[in-house]
């Protein structure tokens, strides 16, 4: 299962749509130049980084003018959730899911903070602002050192510590109850 | 003020609701001879441009819980005082993440993009011109119905508001996606709104079955919590994925993870580990009259009534106990039963007036039965917090008051 199954499931698809025998043509092409300011989103991979760095020692200032008010002086959480902390805690009676403790990919990080924060005043920071509060993030939750900073190259390559803790779903998981077993059929 | 409407007014701050419960149906003593009123006596008022509900009828979403940011909260739907399948808008519920942007229609686009030979922008007037569908589907939020924290007087918006059931109109999602073209290789799509949070979420394209780019609900155009001007509908999916004011779809060959699919809708089980991408609601039911908070006035006739439901198709048949899971009876299902959709079911019973123990039980045309708590807990734990849609009980007290009992 984990990486393996979720990976296979991007191999097995079909076409959702049958190929347009002629299109309708309503709309107006989406040129890379028109959609430019709306293209933000950013993968594991590092597709859909833009250019630019920022050091942990820049996010601090960053986090602590634009972030701390919610999130906490050292991201343990206040009015918002906290970013850091939790780690091997996920299999306790008291799960603290974090950045550090239970988001795999540190992308995730970059791009969430692009399109959705400060909450005060999204998609306000600049590229570089963006790496360096991302840097300083990863340093709360002890994954980078204080002289780090990231950029389109770097961040990808952040070793995330629950980065295999993910399964697919196996669903249906629970057996019918036994008075209806004939309600249990392969076609599940 | 007579003390006939005292005695209304106790009974409705009993049931806990508006005036159209259809619990409590104890009827109010008439000693009194019938008298012609004075609404009989003079002509009445004209309608309002766009219509009310009734002054006396107070039926309202509010939000589950105290909402940790003004911008981001989730209201329920009171099931208690609906009838049939259809929420109106109004009480249709709603979450969101930052906020109900206020979008300008006009200025509104759709960028699809990506993974496609064409991609394409377009106006909300393109969208409309496309082939459109209409149908009806529940919507419900993954976590809908808390795994913690259950308390006596929860009442049935508490537990279970995070779901309704409307006709969705739009254009098949199916019929964009031919228009652009998608290129081999493409696998999942990232669908993104236009708030502040610009809520993304990445969905497996075989995954899109009866997807809706939805305009439209219940006859109108969706109201500003739903989406406005435009929204994913995806049926029998978890609630999330239905990107509401959606401004962007890119085609890509593998998941974006974004934080909405890895931090957020992940179930986190027992060992630790935490299944992604889990998207299907199953199969789920919940009795909606008596229900929590409402009361019998008397025993004697009551018709237990409810709502069942599958993220897998039709359900295939609710049964009913009344006595805690000890015995079950078959539920009759109002037609038509539909995919993807509420399916209401009745009960007729007679209520001795000592305690009851009320619980449903849905299966849906997979064969897949609604599973206990306990079944479900012995497999996923209590954290996992979302996809709960375990079989759920209203005690009835000898007195006539319902409560939560698990």
């Amino acid at each position: 299962m984990r990486r393996e199954a979720l990976f296979s499931l991007t191999l097995s698809v079909g076409l959702v749509a049958p190929v347009a025998a002629q299109p309708l043509g309503i709309g107006r092409p989406a040129t890379p130049e028109v959609v430019v300011a709306w293209d933000i989103d950013v993968r594991p991979d590092g597709q859909g980084l833009p250019p630019g760095h920022g050091s942990v020692r820049d996010g601090a200032a960053l986090y602590a003018a634009r972030c701390a008010g919610c999130h906490g002086a050292r991201g343990e959480g206040a009015a918002a959730e906290a970013l850091a902390g939790g780690q091997g805690s996920l299999a306790s009676a008291k799960p603290l899911r974090t950045v550090g403790s239970y988001w795999p990919y540190a992308t995730t990080l970059f791009d969430y903070v692009r399109r959705a924060m400060p909450f005060d005043a999204p998609q306000s920071l600049s590229a570089d602002e963006t790496y360096a509060v991302s840097a300083y993030v990863l340093h709360l939750n002890g994954l980078l050192p204080e002289e780090a900073s990231l950029d389109a190259a770097a961040l990808p390559q952040v070793a995330m510590p629950n980065r295999d803790g993910f399964t697919a779903d196996p669903r249906p998981d629970v057996p019918a109850p036994a008075a209806r077993p004939t309600d249990r059929t392969e076609a599940r | 003020m007579s003390q006939r409407m005292e005695n209304r007014r106790s009974f409705l701050r009993l049931a806990g609701v508006g005036a159209a419960t259809g619990a409590a149906t104890g009827a109010l003593a008439e000693a009194n001879a019938l008298n012609v009123p004075p609404w009989t006596r003079e002509q009445g008022a004209t309608a309002p441009g766009y219509g009310r509900p009734a002054p006396e009828e107070k039926l309202a979403r509010y939000p589950r819980l105290p909402p940790r940011f003004p911008g981001a909260t989730s209201t329920v739907t009171p099931l208690q005082g609906l009838h049939g399948i259809v929420t109106p808008n109004g009480l249709h519920f709603e979450r969101h993440h930052a906020g109900i942007p206020a979008i300008d229609p006009d200025r509104h686009r759709l960028a699809i993009h990506g993974l496609v030979e064409r991609p394409l922008i377009l106006t909300m007037d393109d969208i409309v011109r496309f082939p459109a569908v209409s149908r009806l589907h529940v919507l419900e939020c993954s976590g809908n119905t808390p795994w913690l924290g259950a308390k006596p007087d929860w009442t049935v918006q508490d537990s279970h508001g995070l779901i309704s059931c409307a006709e969705w109109t739009g254009v098949e999602l199916a019929t964009v996606l031919a228009e652009v073209g998608v290129k081999p290789g493409a696998a999942w799509l990232l669908a993104e709104g236009a708030d502040a949070c610009a809520m993304t979420r990445s969905i497996p394209l075989d995954s899109l079955d009866g997807a809706i780019l939805a305009y439209a609900q219940n006859g109108e155009r969706l109201r500003p919590e739903q989406g406005y001007p435009l929204r994913l509908f995806l049926p029998g999916l978890e609630g999330n994925l239905s990107i509401k004011w959606l401004r962007r779809i890119k085609l890509g060959d593998r998941p974006f993870q974004t934080r909405e699919e890895t931090s957020k809708y992940t179930d986190l089980m027992p060992d630790g580990t935490a299944r992604q991408f889990t998207f299907v609601m199953e199969a789920k039911s919940v009795i909606t009259a008596p229900s929590g908070g409402q009361h019998l006035r008397e025993p004697g006739f009551h018709e237990i009534r409810g709502l069942a439901w599958t993220g897998r198709g039709r359900i295939a048949g609710v049964e009913v106990s009344t006595d805690g899971g000890a015995s079950w009876r078959e539920a009759r299902l109002e037609g038509p039963v539909l995919p993807r959709c509420f399916t209401r079911f009745r009960l007729p019973w007679h209520w001795e007036g000592g305690p009851a123990r009320l619980l449903s039980r849905a299966r849906d045309e997979t064969g897949y039965v609604q599973p206990s708590r306990e079944a479900l807990v012995a497999v996923r734990g209590t954290r996992s917090f979302y996809h709960n849609n375990a079989v759920f009980g209203w005690s009835v007290g000898a007195n006539g008051a319902v409560t939560y009992a698990a």
